[in-house]
């Protein structure tokens, strides 16, 4: 290596120090309980999974997050409301007709969503500040919500998908115990997975998908070349809800169709900012960090606040994913994957 | 039209033959960069006329500009730089898509034979611009010469009838100008298309265009052949200066 490079590359580790440090006290974070005697392999490694399938929940709303973002700059804060509005939907209509019929009324009923949503919203307020629209999207949330409830009630509904229920138990001749895992988290994640890969096969690989990369790059010179924006953003609004509703369904299925899906659902705002809010993979790794570090701080954080401080130790699921991100944000205020302004002065 | 009172462009009125190349040539702030953004619709006129193909109008809108087959390039770049040369040349193909979202997605039959059948035009394109080889790269990675050779391309895609060029030389050595010169020309005679261009370097414009308009604080200041725009008084005090 030539000396001149050499500087170069210690500066740059110099610069990244923070970065370095964060990911040591995360990894350390990680490791803690391991190393201490605290968990035995096997739970570790059961935490560990939970953390994963909750965080691919994560990802799936932060990537309809992600979507509306990128091709329309719109800081869509009615992602979570979305996701409830759909599995509420779905859940009330399967009650009159078979569970497929009521999922494809579903996604209709998000597809005429998003065209209403261009129609009466982006549409008139084009050009406007992002603040302005982010209002726009926090009344949009509000609405959906309140429309959900007068339509189709506010207690605590159920999807059955038929996943199965009961847990199994994997590797016993490896740990002592072996390691629990949920077949319906394992069906779930499968799914997220396979929708992950659609998504990014359908936007390498076809041409409207190459039309919203070209819009979210853009917009004027999409325009120039005649890609119809207002076009564009229906699709977008739609492939968002059609995100949603399966988090939704995949959801409900879990927990219940109940308000509360969409506050959890707004976990996904912390998720997309970690990601980068512009990238895919963004969306997906930083929902599996988040899913596993709020597992990990539920319930080996809470269990060494209770010895050490005799505290209570309770509900740090509930802000450890803001903590994380605000830690993140600090030391890499871009995200994980998003891109690095520079701007000429 | 005027910029927050300023009046970037009056009284400014010229026409566009079918086939011919017309040049627009001012000093910096003569307000022609305004002007093609007026033509293809970025720009709302506050008073005058467009007329296209025989048809007058108020203002035009981008997508409805490239509906009538009007491309156009950009002075500062605006490429999708993360995207593929190939991705990028093929937006440009958008339009002529008609196949729905449903068989893209499906990989349907029609819309595969439809995505084959542009990318057929737009191999045309890259081997007719000479940039084969850097099909695969993303845009932002290409140096700037090239990266203004698949704006052209792109443009080129619609097919147009009518292609706005903004300063498609600027920036560029004596070796890459010459190669842009050669495609302009080609492009003009082998596809029959309209040119408007802008352009600073003089002997380029005085070179190429058939008829140049000079603009100067917004107004028209001249309109000819190259040799009659060059003999003006009134231009050559632009350019120069007057003694006071």
């Amino acid at each position: 290596m030539k000396p001149a490079m050499q500087r170069l590359s210690i500066v740059r580790l110099r610069r990244q120090w923070p970065v370095v440090l964060l990911a040591a006290l995360l990894a350390a974070g990680l490791l803690a309980p391991l190393a201490s005697g605290a968990a035995t392999a096997g739970f570790f490694l059961e935490v560990m999974l939970g953390g994963l399938m909750a965080g691919v929940l994560y990802s799936l709303v932060a990537l309809g997050f992600v979507l509306i973002y990128k091709a329309s700059g719109v800081f869509n804060y009615a992602q979570g409301a979305m996701v409830l509005f759909a599995a509420l939907a779905t859940a009330r209509m399967a009650e009159h007709m078979p569970l497929a019929l009521a999922v494809v009324a579903a996604l209709l009923l998000m597809i005429g969503f998003a065209w209403l949503v261009e129609r009466l919203v982006l549409r008139p307020l084009v050009n406007q500040s992002g603040a302005t629209l982010l209002m726009a999207t926090l009344g949009i949330s509000i609405f959906l919500e309140g429309f959900g409830q007068a339509v189709w009630g506010n207690d605590i509904y159920r999807i059955d998908l038929g996943l199965p229920k009961d847990p199994m138990i994997v590797g016993v001749h490896l740990f002592e115990g072996g390691v629990l895992v949920s077949r319906e988290d394992l069906v779930a994640a499968s799914v997220a997975a396979a929708l992950v890969l659609m998504l990014s096969l359908f936007f390498q690989k076809t041409a409207t998908g190459r039309a919203l990369r070209a819009v979210a790059d853009d917009h004027l010179a999409a325009q120039s070349i005649g890609i119809p924006l207002n076009r564009i953003w229906v699709i977008v609004w739609a492939v968002a809800g059609f995100v949603a509703l399966v988090a939704g369904l995949v959801w409900g299925s879990k927990l219940g169709v109940q308000f509360s899906l969409s506050q959890v659902a707004l976990k996904a705002l912390p998720v997309a900012i970690l990601g980068g809010l512009t990238s895919i993979p963004g969306a997906i790794v930083g929902g599996l960090i988040i899913g596993v570090g709020e597992k990990f701080a539920d319930v080996f954080l809470g269990q060494a606040l209770a010895h050490w401080f005799n505290l209570e130790g309770g509900g740090i699921e509930q802000w450890f994913a803001y903590v994380l991100v605000l830690g993140f944000l600090l030391v890499r205020p871009e995200g994980l994957f998003g891109e690095r302004h520079i701007d000429r002065v | 039209m005027t910029f927050g009172g300023i009046k970037a462009l009056v009284d400014v009125s010229f026409d566009v033959l079918e086939h011919e190349i017309r040049a627009i040539i001012g000093p910096n702030g003569a307000g022609k960069s305004s002007l093609l953004n007026l033509i293809n619709g970025v720009y709302a006129p506050l008073a005058g006329t467009i007329s296209y193909l025989g048809q007058a109008r108020t203002r035009m809108h981008p997508h409805e500009a490239a509906r009538l087959g009007i491309a156009r390039t950009f002075q500062s770049l605006a490429l999708f730089k993360g995207m593929s040369v190939l991705d990028n040349i093929m937006t440009g193909r958008t339009l002529r898509m008609r196949s729905g979202l449903l068989a893209q997605a499906l990989y349907l039959g029609p819309a595969v034979r439809e995505e084959i059948e542009n990318r057929k035009r737009v191999e045309a394109i890259i081997e007719f611009l000479e940039i084969q080889a850097y099909r695969r790269q993303p845009v932002g990675s290409l140096p700037y010469g090239l990266q203004k050779r698949v704006d052209l391309a792109r443009a080129l895609a619609l097919e147009p009838r009518l292609l706005l060029l903004d300063e498609p030389m600027a920036g560029m050595n004596l070796e890459e100008k010459q190669d842009m010169c050669r495609f302009v020309l080609d492009v003009n005679e082998e596809f029959g298309t309209t040119l408007v261009l802008i352009e600073h370097d003089m002997g380029v414009v005085m070179d190429i265009s058939d008829r140049v308009v000079v603009l100067d604080y917004g107004r028209k200041i001249g309109d000819g052949t190259p040799d009659q725009v060059r003999a003006s008084q009134e231009v050559i005090n632009a350019y120069l200066g007057i003694a006071h």
